[in-house]
Order: structure tokens, then sequence, then C-alpha cells
């Protein structure tokens, strides 16, 4: 085969602006699935008899429209902004992390361990130990779908699934059993919770009545770090180069697999990192259900971030603004909550959507007006 | 077949593809009896102008004029039923199918919706005996070989009842002989009164054969010669603008043994043999040239050296060390580059920039970094360095590397490889797709290094380029060296016969096609 690349000599202005026509599209697209979805959602919502312009302006209102709401927006944005850092790193290396839910949980288990043994440590130390804890445990639960990726070539969208489910039972063997709260059972409610955390494991509020904590700031640090981790460091450009154009890598003697394993690790303990958080921030316990749906939202709001760190940190506050007003929407005008799930999962639908509808345009325009290769001429 | 054509004219073509002027006011003119070559870097138009005149692009400016008369093909279909035929550089052929009913296909049938195939193979045979094209009707399309599916592609073309038959290209997938062997064919078809235009970046072949010559560049027709008397130089200057430099190649003093490769085996990708025993030594000061027509284990003897693909036994002595057990990253630190046949696969990644490509490697060296921390002054005073040392024409050290020509991301792969300043240099179809003005820049830079002292190992499929570059030429078939000849002892010939697997003596197969046509 041959191969041939395009000329360049006078096209070189043009492909510089199919470049920022990439960029325009990449950004904004994910916000126009957002948009769509509650375009057609409001058709649905006029079917019930429900004027959508109500409907919507009660969920802005929810989200956003006081410090309440606000600060319970920024509350649910803070694990979908960890999660969707990890997504972020995994998918630089071409690898997907379906994973958030496992390591959430086992952050979160680890966490609270260790809150709970060493409940005496001064809090600036508790602290840091319980987030360390928590990272490393839920970057454990991605190394080993990330091992298997590596050693063995399994799918790690098929294993990191099969982490959550073994994560889901692990944490409700312990809930009922090991962990369960010694005042529950004295009590005789048994119910599926964990001990208080000792006070100095608890994450400062940082507004009066809500739940605002300073995890925020942690989350916020990390996505800085993310950044520069991907774009500064020679551990994020082999990750990068590896996602890119693994032949070329390896061709460089760029460890491939090594690195996917390890981008996948990162991300379960970032993730692991927001199950801790969750717990030292909002409950202040590991109980039932604390995921939340985070490790799958995180995917989507990485997906709506354009898969850029920095991109994450807006995507994640308005998908945390959407979970919230969804809530407030559902009180105010009376629909069913089947619907509110329905509109969120049309939003994922869009969102996930437009980037493969964005790949294909950009893959169009390449093939029309870049490489022609010879086996596209003669189809031609 | 109605009446041959007398003359074919286009006038004042224009076609544009998105931010691409491909062809700008074209003229060209055929006339019954000739060969018109169009000749031209690659991305100069000739392709997309004869695909107008085949009917493929509809023209976007301008006129076609058959003996006079103005005509507007929709479809290749119109143009076939002109009477013009085409023959791609990638053929269009059903493997399955035997040669006789690839050349039935939507032909006409005598016997209505049923396929008339014996009167199909009556006319392969008739047309292979007139024109010496030879082909056994009953073979299937997908045992024959690139120049015998060629040969087919022209039948089919001829019976289709073209009078004008343009070549895409052809030479570009034969072996010598195989040209030779083609270029009677294409005498023979000029003969019986046929038009042939003949597309080629190669002028040797170009003067060998044709009457005529145009030259396009970027679009434009930059003159049509003919091509008796016409000199080389003139014509390089219209494809490429300027003139060319002539290579120096110094005299001959090669050193110490660098490389040297023993008993070497190892499989392709399906897991069959591709490297069948190799033994070959390069020294210090020399290049090696590997000739071979592709897809005989080339591509697996570099992967093998470089360490992408292991060797299944044999031993690989990179300056003195067995390195055939050893890692890609202890190969190159003991002093071998490579420059990779599939550059955009292999050697630069696409969406990387021009700074970026060139630190896949490097950006572990301690020169380049701080801690896990990239050192960007220093890198981009690396990459800057490169650019300016290679020529490479960039717009900035940020720009996508993909946004560059071929050659200029060739350029900045070789500056790369080089910066390192390796002994062993495995340059693997280092020009394949780039201009001629890059071509000349690389072949120069190799010649350097290897008068400085560096063992180069030259794989390529282009004979003048070996012929030009190697002090020695080895030819490669199924797996195996055939034999290595000092350049000045043999010719293109010889080689030619080696890279079709054809040994001294042997006598060339050619029994099977009178056998079938006469039962
Ligand atoms: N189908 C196409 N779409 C867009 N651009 C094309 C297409 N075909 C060719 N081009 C562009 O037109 C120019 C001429 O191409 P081509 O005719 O294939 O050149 P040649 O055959 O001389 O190598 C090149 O810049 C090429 O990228
Ligand atoms: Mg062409």
């Amino acid at each position: 085969m041959r191969i041939r690349l395009p000329r360049t000599t006078s096209t070189d202005h043009e492909h510089g602006k199919g470049d920022w026509f990439e960029f325009m599209l990449r950004t904004s697209f994910p916000f126009l699935g957002v948009f769509a979805a509650l375009f057609i959602s409001a058709f649905v919502l006029l079917l019930l008899k429900t004027n959508p312009i109500v409907a919507y302006g009660a969920m802005l209102q929810g989200a956003f429209g006081s410090i309440n709401g606000l600060s319970q927006s920024l509350v649910k944005a803070t694990p979908l902004l960890l999660v969707g850092l990890g997504v972020c790193i995994a998918f630089k290396a071409s690898v997907i992390n379906v994973g958030g839910e496992g390591q959430i949980i086992l952050g979160s288990i680890a966490g609270t361990w260790m809150a709970l043994t060493f409940p005496d440590l001064p809090k600036v130390v508790l602290i840091p130990a319980c987030m360390t804890a928590g990272f490393l445990a839920g970057a454990f639960w991605g190394f080993i779908p990330g091992m298997l990726k590596a050693r063995f070539k399994v799918n790690e969208i098929l294993s990191t699934i099969m982490m959550n489910s073994i994560a889901l039972q692990l944490l409700n063997f312990l809930l009922q059993g090991p962990m369960m709260d010694p005042e529950g059972i004295k009590a005789g409610t048994f119910l599926a919770q964990s001990a208080r955390l000792p006070e100095s494991a608890w994450l400062a509020r940082l507004v009066p009545r809500t739940m605002l904590h300073s995890g925020v700031y942690v989350a916020l640090a990390f996505a800085v770090a993310v950044y520069i981790f991907l774009w500064r460091t020679t551990i994020g450009y082999q990750i990068r180069a590896v996602g890119l154009n693994p032949q070329a890598s390896h061709y460089s003697g760029i460890n491939v697999p090594f690195n996917q394993m390890l981008s996948l690790t990162l991300a379960g303990g970032l993730s692991g990192l927001a199950g801790v958080i969750e717990v030292m921030g909002v409950h202040r316990r590991i109980l039932e259900g604390l995921t939340g749906g985070y490790g799958f939202t995180g995917i989507v709001a990485a997906l709506l971030g354009s898969l850029h760190p920095l991109g994450v940190v807006p995507a994640s506050v308005l998908f945390g603004g959407l979970l919230v007003g969804a809530n407030t929407m559902q009180r105010a005008v009376q629909i069913p909550s089947a619907l509110i799930n329905a509109i969120l999962g049309l939003i994922v639908l869009f969102v996930s959507g437009s980037a493969l509808w964005i790949h294909q345009i950009i893959k169009k325009r390449k093939t029309a007006t870049m490489v022609v290769s010879p086996t596209k001429e003669t189809q031609a | 077949m109605a009446g041959m054509i007398q003359r074919i004219e286009m006038k004042g073509i224009v076609k544009r593809f998105p931010g691409v002027l491909a062809c700008d006011r074209v003229d060209f003119d055929l006339c019954a009896g000739e060969v018109h070559a169009l000749l031209g870097e690659n991305g100069a138009g000739k392709s997309t102008l004869m695909k107008m005149l085949y009917g493929m692009y509809p023209i976007d400016e301008g006129a076609i004029f058959i003996d006079g008369v103005e005509r507007r093909f929709r479809s290749p279909a119109d143009a076939l039923d002109a009477g013009i035929g085409m023959i791609h550089q990638h053929f269009m052929l059903v493997p399955t199918m035997t040669v006789a009913q690839n050349v039935a296909l939507g032909q006409k049938s005598s016997k209505g919706f049923v396929l008339d195939l014996d009167r199909v193979t009556e006319r392969i045979c008739q047309l292979s005996a007139d024109y010496g094209l030879k082909v056994n009707p009953h073979d299937l399309v997908g045992h024959l070989s690139v120049g015998e599916q060629q040969r087919v592609e022209i039948i089919k073309a001829l019976s289709h009842g073209a009078s004008v038959i343009i070549l895409d290209e052809p030479t570009a997938v034969l072996t010598p002989q195989e040209v030779d062997d083609l270029f009677v064919v294409l005498r023979k078809m000029v003969h019986e009164g046929h038009g042939l235009v003949f597309i080629s970046h190669k002028l040797h072949e170009v003067t060998a054969l044709c009457d005529r010559i145009t030259v396009l560049r970027d679009g434009r027709r930059m003159g049509t010669r003919p091509a008796a008397g016409v000199q080389r130089n003139e014509l390089i200057k219209m494809m490429v603008g300027r003139e060319l430099k002539a290579l120096e190649h110094r005299g001959y003093t090669p050193g110490i043994e660098r490389l040297s490769i023993r008993d070497l085996r190892a499989s392709g990708d399906r897991g069959v043999e591709t490297i069948a025993g190799i033994n070959l030594a390069v020294q210090a000061g020399e290049i090696l040239g590997i000739a071979g027509v592709s897809g005989n284990g080339q591509l697996e003897l570099a992967e093998c050296l470089i360490g992408v693909r292991k060797a299944d036994s044999g031993n690989i002595l990179l300056n003195g060390a067995d390195v055939a057990g050893m890692s890609l990253n202890e190969r190159i630190s003991r002093g071998m580059a490579i420059i990779p046949e599939e550059r955009m696969r292999d050697g630069a990644v696409n969406d990387f920039s021009v700074l970026e490509n060139v630190f896949l490697h490097d950006h572990k060296d301690k020169a380049f970094r701080q801690g896990i921390f990239l050192d960007f002054k220093k890198m981009a005073v690396h990459a800057g360095k490169l650019v300016h040392d290679f020529a490479v024409k960039t717009p900035s050290l940020e720009t996508p590397i993909k946004n560059l020509s071929g050659g200029n991301i060739q350029k900045l792969i070789m500056a790369r490889e080089l910066s390192r300043k390796p002994t062993v240099l495995i340059a693997a179809q280092p020009t394949r797709g780039v201009d001629i003005g890059a071509s000349e820049y690389i072949h120069q830079r190799l010649l350097v290094q290897r008068d400085a002292g560096m063992a180069i190992l030259l794989i390529s499929e282009d004979l003048d380029e070996l012929y030009e570059l190697s002090d020695r030429i080895a030819v490669m078939y199924e797996g195996q060296i055939m034999g290595i000849f000092a350049r000045q002892d043999t010719d293109i010939q010889t080689l030619g016969l080696l890279m079709a697997g054809i040994k001294p003596g042997d006598s060339p197969k050619a029994g099977s096609l009178i056998a079938a046509c006469e039962d």
C-alpha cells in the first residue's frame, strides 16, 4: 500500500481553520446536546399539560436561584467533578472507566475505616489520611481492571462494570455486619449504615444551614492538578501519546499497556477520593446508596466538558444543577419522577451521542479535505 | 467497437475541492496513436484531471471535446460508452471470481441476462494474443500477481471497447521486468491506433515510453514538451519549480561492522514465517540497500531490528552485542534508530504538535525535564534547532504535525532520529510519497551521515533511490536474501529478476496461458 499524504504548501491555512472549527464543535456540541434534550422534553411536558417554561423556570430557580439551591448544586458537582477528572485521564489513554460507582464505594469504605480506627488523631492529620486511604482504595479498584487489560487484554468496560457489582456486594456485606453502626444494633433498628465519623474527620461546612463543604476546594484543586499532570509532566505526555497513537508510542519505546493501566488506576483513585469526600462532607458516615449514580453521571459530566479537566468544572456544576433543579421542578409542577429520570436520561443520550456525531463530522471533513487515500479515490 | 477516437481536447478545466484548487484552467489534448504523459508530483492534480475525463468528477469550469464535439460525462459508464477507459492505481477486480468472470462484469451479453462466458473467454484469448497480454481466463483473480491483475484490468477496458485508455501510475506496483512487459503492451496498443494517457512521477519512464509530456504543478499546467530530446533537468524544473542539486557520492571506505544479522527468522502478523533466515552485515560508513517488491518481509525485518517485533530465532548484533532479546529502549540507547515505513502510523502522533512529536522518545531524557515536569523551554530550543537544521517547513512548533506535508513530516522524523546520534540507522522507504524536493534533501542527509561513519540500512522499493545511495544492494524475496551486490557490479535487469524471485538460470514461467487458449 502506498501512503499518500496531503499536499500542504498552500492549504496549510485551511487546515488551521479546520482545527478552529473542530475546537468550536467539540466545545459547543455537548451543550447543544443538553438544549436539544430539554427542547424535546418540553414537548413531553406539553403532552402532560404542563407549561415547559414554568417547569424549566422552576428548574433553573431550584438549581441556581437561591443560596440554598446553589450550595446544593455545588455539593452534587463535587463528586461529579472528581469522577469526571478520572474519566478524562483514562480517556486520554483511550481507556474508558465505567467503574466509578465501585471506586466511589471502595474509597468511602477505606476513608470511613480510617476515621473510625483512628478517631483520636488531630484533624490536620486525620482528614488527609482519610483522603489518602480513599484515593488508594479507589486506585486499587481501578488498578485491577487496568492490570487485566494490560496483561490479558480484558475489555475494561466489562471488567469495570463487574468491579462495580463486587464493590456493591462488599458494601452490603460490611454494612450488614462488621461495619454496622453499634448504636443501631443497640437500639434494635439495624440500619444498614456505619457508625458516625468522629468530628475530627468532618469537612468544614462553608455556608450555614447548607451541606456545602470544603471538599469542593479539593475537587477544584484536583482539576488544576490533573490539567498540569496531563500537559506538563512526562507521565501525562505518555498517557496522551498512548491514547492518540498507540502504534507510534510503542515504536518510540513508550510502554503502552502500562500507561493504560496507570490511567485507569488514577481514574479509580479520583473516584475513590470522590467517595471519601462525600462521606466526610455530606453524610459523615457510610450508608447504602451513597454513590448516588455519580460514577455514571461523572462520565457524562466529562463528556459535557469535552474531556478536558478544566472543561469538566463548569460541566459538573451544570450537571449538579440539573440534578438539583430536576427535583425542584418535580415538586413545582407535579410531574412523575420517572419523567425526571427520562429527561436526565435524554440529556445523557444527547451528550454522548453528540460526542460520536462530532467525531464523524470531523472525520468526514478530514477525508474530504485532507488525506485522500487511494482507496477513497477509487471508490469516489 | 464504433470508430476509434481521433482526438480528445480538454480546455480550461477547473476543479475545486474544499480548500484546494486541484486543477486550475488546465488544457490537455490527446491524439490517436500517441502516449501522452501527465507528469507531476503527488497532489499536482493529475488523477483529478483524468477522473474528470473519465466521468468520475463533474467539471467546475471548462469543456471536453471529443473529435470536435463537446461532451459531458456524468459517470464512468458514460465515458466507457464514448470509448474512454481508465485503469486506477488500485484495481477494482473481484478476487473471488475468475479472470473471465471479472471481464464479463458490466458487459452486455449476447444471451440477454445469461452470461456468455465462452464468448468472453474467446475474446480474452484474442486480446491477449493481439497485444501480448499474458493471462489465463480461468485463473482466480485473487491468485494473480499485481502485474497480472493489471493486465486483466487492461483487457477489461479493451473488451469494453475503449479506444482511449488512461493509466494512473501503472508502474508504481510493478517490478522492473513487469514495467518492461507493460511498455511492450502499451506500444502495441498505440500501434493499433489507441490513444494512451500515462500518469507518472517517474521521469525515466515517461521519457522512455511517451511521445509528449505535459507537466502539472499545484494544479496548473507548466507546459507540454515532445519527449524526444527533452532535458531531464528541464522536466524536473517544471515539476518542482527549481533545479535539484546533484548528489555527491564520496569514496567507499567501510569501517567496523556495526550491525550484523545472523540467521534471523520471524513471523508476520498472520503467524506465517515472513523472514526466513536472513544474514546481513552493515559496516560503519556504508549504506546497505535492501531492494524488493513490498510485502516480501522488508517491513518485518525493520520491525525485528528495532525491536517492535519478536524474532523467532537468530541473532542481531548491534555494535558487537546481541540485542535480539533486548527491549526497544535498550536498542535505542545502544545506538539504533529507525525511520519507520508507515510514518503516520508508527513515526508520529498526528494530533500532537511538531514539538511534542520531537520528544516521543526523548521526553524521558534528563536534559528535557525537571523531575516529572517537562522542561518546555529546553524542549523548544531543541525542537527549534531540529526544525531549522532540517529545513522543516512549519508555521510554528505548536502546529499539529498532521498539517505538515509528507516531506516535512519525514524530515522532522529524520531530524529527531538523527539527533540522538545513532550509530546504526534503519531507513524504511524514507522517501515514499514524499515530494521531489524533500526526497533530494533526505537523500543528501543520508549520504552526509554515511560519510560521517553511520551504518545505514536502506529499505526501498525505488530502484533509482537504491542505486543512487547504496554502496551495496541486497535483494529480498519471500523473506530471504536472494543476493548481495556491490552497486557498480549489478544492473537493474539482474535486480529485477531477483526481485521477482527468479535466480539467473531459471526459465520464466509462461506455459500456462498457451495451454489455456488452445483447448
Ligand atoms: N476527492 C477529493 N476531495 C478533496 N480533495 C481532493 C480530492 N481528490 C483530490 N484532492 C486534492 O486535489 C489535489 C490533487 O490531487 P490528485 O489529483 O490526487 O493529485 P495527483 O494525482 O497528481 O497526485 C490534492 O491536493 C488533493 O488533496
Ligand atoms: Mg494520483
